[in-house]
């Protein structure tokens, strides 16, 4: 007899078809938020992968690492210490750059060990939540409650709004952000915006495939999409649709088969990319 | 009395303290064409990026249009063509249509968004500098020619009234780079518009710019080409044979 552990009770799966999945509740969640969530990753990475900062999403994630070490500590929700937190992180990224002249990959790797040394050392010191704390490294999505799906889809949606508001200004600062100052673009204003969305991202995404794995959502979608879009809308739409097909695919999967969903989720986007690069060498050996 | 579109007073500039530029002082009217030429090193594109607000003077002050630079708001008046397409990220997705959209940004108040008569100045652009049959092309599949005169079209889309450039024909082959200064030409005398071009290309704009200014760290000459080429102070500073390059094209 085959079942899954992963929920909040045991069930039992054998004979049970994708529809018959999608009836509970925790799946249902898991699905509104992971989608919404990897809409959010996806824009953004396109962002981000053009702007050579793929890697802010990875250190970010470690700040969020001490960040949840944080909230543990203090015995308040982690989204809520988080956001804060790995906001501040973004900024101090983004002014280290500024005005210290340290390189962004340099400033990026400084943040994401400072907060996994303050993650160790919190959970070191306080003893206890180990456990807790180690179980947001891989995510939780199908543990996700209905306060959180609504947070999650609510400050997606924002931060999606903010994104389509800023649109034309992101393109021209990504294209060339020396040009976008001479078109009276406010960039130094527009990079805050845009780190402090990436922070909110970040800590978004760490429920649906964890601290470790979040980079994977906000690069993956955004490299394959790069792969074989013939324009930057069109680079976001791919992207949109890559990112959302695997979350909803990844969770589907990893039910039935009790695997990881946030390392599933990772395979999918995955498996995109191998199809875009063989989609990419077929067009250019036609 | 009209106000200078250009007014540069005093302006000093260091680097790793050293004197990247000094003393730079010099004005620029409406209809004027002014090429800065120069030496490797000589300042000449930090002189356009203290004037367009890119990098701050360690002294002195700019006015763009009678407005200190640093508290510029009519960006819709300026175009800017930055030095080359190399540094610029190859593989960026990014159509025709949509990078010379972004040209248009600066005379739209908050939000920026398109509106159908951006398209038709997109296409007025496009036919203008004889691009229009890769309007929905990639950025990254036309050839260093072809991506200058993009990169040019967003500075034009906006019938700027200065129009700024950094060594634009570097990397046009001959028979382009000659309808490059020919389309500046006509701009400049057609719909009056100041240009300020850097350039080593010292032929095409002693052919078409009406002032020059000799830039070595510091201002050696500023003024028409016919002073340029009469001036004894000139000969004396760069020779018989330096004098003659500049000034054999200039009609």
């Amino acid at each position: 007899m085959h079942s899954t552990s992963s929920a909040t009770a045991t069930i039992e799966i054998e004979n049970m078809s994708v529809a018959d999945f999608i009836q509970y509740g925790f799946v249902q969640r898991a699905v509104i938020a992971g989608s919404f969530i990897a809409l959010l990753c996806s824009t953004l990475g396109v962002f981000l992968v053009l702007r050579r900062l793929s890697l802010i999403g990875d250190g970010l994630a470690h700040a969020t690492f001490g960040s949840v070490a944080v909230a543990m500590l203090l015995k308040m929700s982690p989204l809520y210490v988080s956001i804060p937190l790995v906001m501040a992180a973004a900024v101090g990224i983004l002014k280290l750059t500024e005005r210290f002249r340290v390189h962004g990959d340099a400033a990026i790797g400084i943040v994401s060990s400072l907060g996994i040394a303050s993650g160790v050392m919190i959970s070191s010191a306080a003893g206890g939540f180990n456990v807790d704390l180690f179980s947001y490294l891989f995510g939780s999505i199908l543990s996700i409650s209905t306060a959180e799906v609504v947070l999650s889809v609510g400050l997606s949606a924002a931060v999606l709004f903010i994104l389509s508001f800023f649109y034309n200004e992101l393109l021209s600062i990504t294209f060339d952000e020396e040009a976008s100052r001479v078109s009276g673009v406010n960039t130094e204003s527009l990079n805050i915006i845009f780190v402090l969305l990436t922070a909110m991202t970040v800590v978004l995404s760490m429920k649906v495939v964890g601290i470790m794995l979040i980079s994977a959502l906000l690069i993956l979608p955004a490299v394959t999409a790069l792969h074989i879009s013939r324009s930057f809308r069109s680079t976001i739409a791919i992207a949109a649709a890559v990112s959302v097909v695997s979350v909803i695919s990844g969770i589907l999967i990893s039910f039935p088969f009790d695997l990881p969903t946030g390392a599933s989720i990772v395979f999918m986007n995955f498996i995109f990319f191998l199809f875009s690069i063989l989609f990419k060498k077929i067009k250019s050996s036609a | 009395m009209s106000v200078d579109i250009i007014s540069v007073r005093n302006l000093r500039f260091r680097y790793n303290g050293l004197d990247v530029l000094s003393g730079i002082s010099f004005s620029m009217h409406a209809g004027d064409y002014v090429g800065i030429v120069g030496p490797n090193g000589s300042g000449k594109t930090t002189l356009l990026k203290l004037i367009l607000g890119l990098v701050k003077p360690d002294e002195g002050e700019v006015f763009l249009f009678g407005q200190p630079s640093n508290d510029f708001t009519g960006w819709q008046r300026i175009g800017y063509l930055p030095q080359t397409p190399e540094g610029l990220n190859a593989r960026f997705p990014v159509t025709v249509s949509e990078i010379i959209g972004l040209g248009l940004l600066s005379k739209k108040k908050f939000p920026r968004h398109m509106e159908r008569s951006d398209v038709q100045a997109i296409d007025r652009v496009l036919d203008m500098l004889d691009i229009g049959g890769v309007r929905n092309r990639l950025f990254s599949e036309l050839s260093g020619g072809q991506q200058q005169r993009v990169l040019l079209a967003r500075a034009v889309v906006n019938d700027p009234q200065l129009l700024i450039l950094d060594e634009p024909s570097t990397a046009l082959d001959p028979e382009t780079r000659e309808r490059f200064f020919v389309l500046m030409d006509l701009l400049n005398r057609e719909r009056n518009t100041a240009i300020i071009i850097v350039t080593h290309d010292t032929g095409n704009i002693g052919r078409y710019a009406s002032k020059l200014l000799y830039l070595d760290k510091k201002i050696l000459f500023y003024g028409s080409f016919e002073d340029f080429c009469r001036s004894e102070e000139v000969t004396r500073m760069f020779g018989k044979f330096a004098q003659h390059v500049i000034c054999h094209c200039h009609d």
